[in-house]
C-alpha cells in the first residue's frame, strides 16, 4: 500500500532521514520505533506531506506522494494524527468529528449559498455518521462538550475519531497512546483491533514497546535516520542492531 | 544629470528619516511582535511638538529638538506601560486592535490640540542654500541628514554595546530562553517600544521644521516606516537603514520621472511585491538584531 | 426556534420603520448603517470565522462603489497611449452587477495572496491593498475624475423601478441586508463554514482531514468581498457621488469596530455592532459633540471592548443568560 523508497528529508545541514526504505502492506500494522531523534515523526510528516523530501520516492497505492499538499495526500486516503495533542478546542466533540467528515461530504459552495435542500439533508446524515463515530471510541456522552475541556485521554481518542472520519486507508498513529495510563492504553489496543477489522491499514509510531510487540503485524526500526532492522516483532525483540539502539532496556522495563 | 543628482541628494535628506523610522518600527515590531499603529502618531507628535516649544514657547531650535525626542520617548513608554503591559501574552488581534484604537485617539486629540489647519515651524539655518556645483540644497535638509544619521549610530550602539541593547537582542532571538535567563522582558518591551517611538518622534520633529505639520501627517510616516521594514527583513537595523533610503531613492525617482501623484504609492506598492516575492525582506536575519 | 421567531419579530419591526418615521433625515441614518453593517457582516466572514486579519475591506466597498458608479454613468479611458477603451452608460442594474463582480474579482486576488502572506504581514498587505487603489482613485483622473469625485450617479433600479425615495431605498437595504444574513448562515452552517473555521482554528489539522486551504480562503474572501462590493454598490447610487474616499482606512476601522464589539464569529455579532455604531454617531452628534470627541471615543471604547469584553457582546449577552438560567 505504501512504499517509501530511499526517502531522506533535510533540515538545515542536518540529514534527519538518510536513505530510508520500507513498505506497508495492505491490511497490516506496521509499527515504526527508535529512540528519541531516530527520525520517526520526520518520516510521517514527510510521507502526509508536511515536509519536503530532499531525495527518494514516496508511493501510495502505486502514485506518487511527491510534492504533494497534505490535503490532497488525505484526499487519496492517507490520515494521519499529530504527536503533540492537535484539536480544534473550542469546538465540541461532535463538530470536531463533523470537521473531520470533510471530504465524505459533497455539499459544492454554490448550493450551499443557495441553500439547496440535499445540503440539509445531507448535513441530517454527517452529524448522524459523527455520532456513530463517536460511539465508536466511546465518546458520544461527550458530543456536546468543547474539546479542550476533555480529559488528556479522551483528547486523543477524539483524535482518533476525526481522523478517521476522514476515511482512510492507510492511517498513520503519531505515538496515540503517549501520556495514557495502563488501562487506557489497553483500550487502545483494542480499539486499533477494532480500526483493522474495518479495513484501515494502521502505520504506528510508538515508543509503549508492550504496545508494539502486541498489535503490530511487523515493526520496522529506526535510528539516527537510518532503517535499522525490519521483521517480525519477534525477530525485532532478539535483533542485536535494534538491542544495541534502545530497545534492550526498554523491553526490560516493559516487562518490568 | 543635474536633475537626477538633485534627487539623490532629496533621497537623502528623506532616506535618512525614513531609516530612523524604520529602525523604531522594526525593533517593536521585531522584539515585540506588536502591529504598532501608533508610530504614525509619534512622528506627529515629535513634529508638533517642535511646533509648541519653537513657535509657541520660544524655545531655542535645537533644545527643542531634543526635548521633541525626550518627549517622545515618555510617550511611547506610557503608551506601552498603559495599552500593552496587559496584553503581553494576549494574541495578534487583540493587541492590532488595541494599537488602532488608541491610534484613532491619538490623531484625534491631536487634531483637537491644534485643529486642522497645517502649520509650519520656524528654524534658524540661512535661507540661502549651500550650492555644490550644479546641485543645491537647503541648510535645514543639510542639518537633518547630520542630524538623523547621528540618530542612527546612536541607535545602533545602544543595541550593539549596551546591556540593553543585549537584552533586546536576546528577546528577539528567543523570548523564552531569555526569560530563563534571567531577562526582565517586561522592562525590554517597555524600553523597546519607547525607544522605538523616540526614533519615531525624532524623525517628525526633524521633518517638522522642513515641510509643514498637519494631524493626519502620521498616516503616511507609519506606512512608509512598515514598508522599510518589510523592505529591510523584520528586525534588522541594517536592512531598516538601507531600506530607508532605497524608499525614499525609488519615491524621488518615480516623483521626478513617472508621476508625482503616484510618489506616495510607491511605499505600498514596495510592500505588496516584497510580500508576494520575497516575504522576508532583503535583508532579513533572523537570528539576530543589530 | 426562539431564536427563529426572533429574528422574525426583529424584521417585522424594522421592515416597518418607513410606516411610522417620517423624518428622512432618521431614515437616512438607517440607510446608512444598514449599508454599513452590511459590510461588517462580510467582514465578520472574514475576520470572525475564516481568521483573516484582513484590514483592506474597504477596498471592496470602494470598488464595487466606483465600478458600478462608473458603469452606469459610462466612462472612456486611455489604457494605453493611443489606445481609448470607451464604456457606453449601462442600465443601473447591470451596473451594480458589474459592481460587485468587480469587487468578487478582487477578493480572489486577495484571497489567493492570504495563502501566500501570514499573520502580520497579511494585515499590512491587505491595508497597503486598499491604499493603493486609493490612491489610484485620487490620481487616475481621466477614469475617476479624482477628488473631484464622479457625480450624478443614476439612483438604484431594479427592472424599471427606480429607488429614489428614502423609504424604497430603506426596504431595498434591508432586504439586501437579511439576504446577505440568510447567506452567510448558510454558509456558517455548511461544509464550507466548517472548513474555514478549522483553518483558522488549527490549520495543520485541517489540512490532515483534506481541507484544501487556498480553496477556503479564496471563497472566504471572494463571498466577503462580493457582500461588500454590495454595500459599496448601494452606497454609490444612494449617496449618487463617490470620491476616493470612500477608499479610506477609518472605514475598516469602522467595519472592524463594529465586528469586534459585537462579536466576531457570531452571527448576530455584526447586527448588533452595526447598529450601536451606526447609530452612535449621530446619537453624539445631536449632543453637539465634535466628530474629533467622537473618534476618540471610538478609540477608548475599542481599547475598554477588547480588555473586558474580548469576544463582544453577543457572546457575552449569552454567557449572561445561561449563567443566569442555569
Amino acid at each position: 500500500m505504501l512504499e517509501v523508497r530511499n526517502l531522506s528529508v533535510r533540515f538545515g545541514g542536518l540529514l534527519a532521514l538518510d536513505s530510508a526504505s520500507f513498505d506497508v502492506r495492505e491490511g497490516e500494522v506496521l509499527s515504526l520505533i527508535g529512540p528519541n531523534g531516530a527520525g520517526k515523526t520526520t518520516a510521517f510528516n514527510a510521507v502526509s506531506g508536511y515536509l519536503a523530501a530532499a531525495g527518494g520516492q514516496i508511493l501510495f497505492r502505486g502514485s506518487s506522494l511527491g510534492g504533494l499538499r497534505p490535503s490532497s495526500i488525505a484526499a487519496l486516503g492517507l490520515v494521519r494524527t499529530f504527536q503533540k495533542t492537535s484539536l480544534f478546542g473550542n469546538r465540541s466533540a461532535l463538530e470536531n468529528v463533523l470537521i473531520g467528515l470533510h471530504l465524505k461530504a459533497k455539499q459544492t459552495p454554490l448550493a450551499i449559498l443557495l441553500g439547496l435542500p440535499y445540503v440539509a439533508r445531507e448535513e441530517k446524515t454527517l452529524v448522524d455518521e459523527a455520532l456513530q463515530i463517536l460511539k465508536f471510541v466511546n465518546l458520544q456522552q461527550r458530543k456536546g462538550e468543547l474539546a479542550n475541556s476533555l480529559p488528556y485521554g479522551e483528547q486523543r481518542l477524539l483524535e482518533v475519531a476525526i481522523a478517521l472520519a476522514a476515511k482512510p486507508k492507510l492511517l498513520l498513529l503519531d505515538e496515540p497512546v503517549s501520556g495514557m495510563n495502563p488501562s487506557e492504553t489497553a483500550g487502545f489496543m483494542a480499539k486499533l483491533g477494532e480500526i483493522r477489522a474495518l479495513g484501515v491499514t494502521v502505520l504506528l509510531v510508538e515508543h509503549d514497546m508492550k504496545m508494539v510487540m502486541g498489535v503490530s503485524d511487523r515493526v520496522v526500526c529506526l535510528s539516527q535516520g537510518r532503517i535499522i532492522a525490519d521483521g517480525s516483532p519477534a525477530a525485532i525483540q532478539r535483533d542485536p542492531e535494534v538491542i544495541k539502539a534502545y530497545l534492550g532496556e526498554k523491553y526490560a522495563r516493559a516487562h518490568a | 544629470m543635474e536633475q537626477l543628482l538633485q534627487h539623490g541628494l532629496n533621497a537623502l535628506m528623506l532616506g535618512s528619516t525614513y531609516a530612523l523610522l524604520g529602525i523604531g518600527l522594526t525593533l517593536i515590531f521585531g522584539i515585540m511582535r506588536v502591529v504598532n499603529f501608533t508610530h504614525g502618531e509619534l512622528y506627529a507628535f515629535g513634529a508638533y511638538m517642535m511646533y509648541a516649544l519653537v513657535m509657541k514657547a520660544g524655545v531655542n531650535f535645537f533644545a527643542a529638538l531634543g526635548l521633541a525626542i525626550v518627549l517622545g520617548v515618555l510617550l511611547g513608554a506610557l503608551l506601552e506601560l498603559v495599552l500593552l503591559s496587559r496584553l503581553r501574552v494576549a494574541d495578534i488581534d487583540t493587541t492590532m486592535l488595541v494599537m488602532i484604537g488608541a491610534w484613532i485617539a491619538l490623531q484625534n486629540a491631536e487634531q483637537l490640540a491644534w485643529t486642522g489647519v497645517a502649520v509650519s515651524i520656524n528654524n534658524p539655518f540661512p535661507a540661502a542654500p549651500l550650492v555644490l556645483g550644479p546641485v543645491s540644497v537647503a541648510w535645514n535638509r543639510v542639518f537633518v541628514f547630520v542630524m538623523a544619521l547621528s540618530l542612527i549610530v546612536v541607535a545602533y550602539k545602544v543595541i550593539n554595546g549596551t546591556k540593553l541593547g543585549r537584552a533586546m537582542r536576546a528577546t528577539f532571538q528567543d523570548r523564552d530562553t531569555a526569560a530563563l535567563m534571567g531577562v526582565q522582558i517586561g522592562a525590554v518591551h517597555t524600553a523597546t517600544f519607547a525607544l522605538g517611538s523616540g526614533l519615531a518622534a525624532a524623525a517628525g520633529a526633524l521633518l517638522g521644521p522642513v515641510f509643514v505639520a498637519y494631524p493626519s501627517m502620521g498616516d503616511l510616516a507609519a506606512a512608509k516606516a512598515f514598508a522599510v521594514v518589510i523592505l529591510g527583513g523584520l528586525g534588522s537595523i541594517p536592512g531598516a537603514t538601507l531600506g530607508g533610503f532605497i524608499l525614499a531613492l525609488v519615491e524621488e525617482l518615480g516623483a521626478g520621472y513617472i508621476s508625482s501623484g503616484y510618489r506616495d504609492a510607491m511605499g505600498f506598492l514596495i510592500i505588496i511585491v516584497i510580500l508576494l516575492f520575497r516575504p522576508t525582506g532583503l535583508f532579513a536575519r533572523k537570528e539576530r538584531i543589530g | 426556534m426562539t431564536a427563529r421567531l426572533v429574528a422574525a419579530a426583529v424584521v417585522v419591526a424594522l421592515a416597518s420603520i418607513p410606516l411610522w418615521m417620517g423624518d428622512p433625515y432618521v431614515l437616512h441614518v438607517l440607510i446608512m448603517a444598514g449599508i454599513f453593517t452590511i459590510a461588517a457582516m462580510s467582514l465578520n466572514l472574514l475576520l470572525g470565522y475564516a481568521g483573516q486579519l484582513s484590514l483592506g475591506h474597504v477596498a471592496f466597498f470602494g470598488v464595487g462603489a466606483y465600478a458600478s458608479a462608473l458603469f452606469s454613468l459610462g466612462f472612456s479611458v486611455h489604457v494605453l497611449p493611443g489606445m481609448l477603451l470607451s464604456v457606453q452608460p449601462k442600465p443601473v442594474w447591470l451596473a451594480m452587477f458589474a459592481g460587485m463582480l468587480a469587487a468578487g474579482l478582487c477578493g480572489w486576488f486577495i484571497g489567493r495572496i492570504a495563502f501566500k502572506v501570514r499573520g502580520a504581514y497579511f494585515v499590512i498587505v491587505s491595508i497597503s491593498f486598499a491604499e493603493v487603489a486609493r490612491l489610484v482613485a485620487v490620481n487616475w483622473v481621466e477614469l475617476t475624475q479624482g477628488p473631484m469625485a464622479l457625480n450624478n450617479i443614476p439612483a438604484l433600479s431594479v427592472a424599471g423601478f427606480a429607488f429614489l425615495r428614502k423609504p424604497s431605498v430603506y426596504w431595498l437595504v434591508l432586504g439586501v441586508a437579511i439576504a446577505c444574513f440568510i447567506l452567510i448562515a448558510r454558509l456558517v452552517h455548511s461544509r464550507a463554514g466548517r472548513a474555514m473555521v478549522a483553518l483558522a482554528e488549527n490549520e495543520a489539522l485541517a489540512t490532515s482531514v483534506g481541507i484544501d486551504v487556498t480553496r477556503y480562503l479564496v471563497l472566504a474572501t471572494v463571498v466577503a468581498a462580493t457582500m461588500a462590493g454590495a454595500a459599496g454598490v448601494l452606497y454609490a447610487h444612494y449617496v449618487r457621488i463617490v470620491d476616493p474616499d470612500v477608499f479610506l482606512f477609518i472605514y475598516t476601522v469602522t467595519m472592524a469596530i463594529m465586528v469586534i464589539t459585537g462579536g466576531k464569529g457570531t452571527l448576530a455579532g455584526p447586527v448588533v455592532g452595526g447598529v450601536i455604531f451606526g447609530l452612535l454617531p449621530e446619537g453624539l452628534r445631536a449632543l453637539a459633540i465634535r466628530p474629533e470627541t467622537q473618534w476618540i471615543v471610538y478609540g477608548v471604547l475599542m481599547v475598554l471592548v477588547v480588555y473586558f469584553l474580548p469576544q463582544g457582546i453577543v457572546p457575552a449577552l449569552r454567557g449572561l443568560r445561561s449563567r443566569g438560567g442555569s
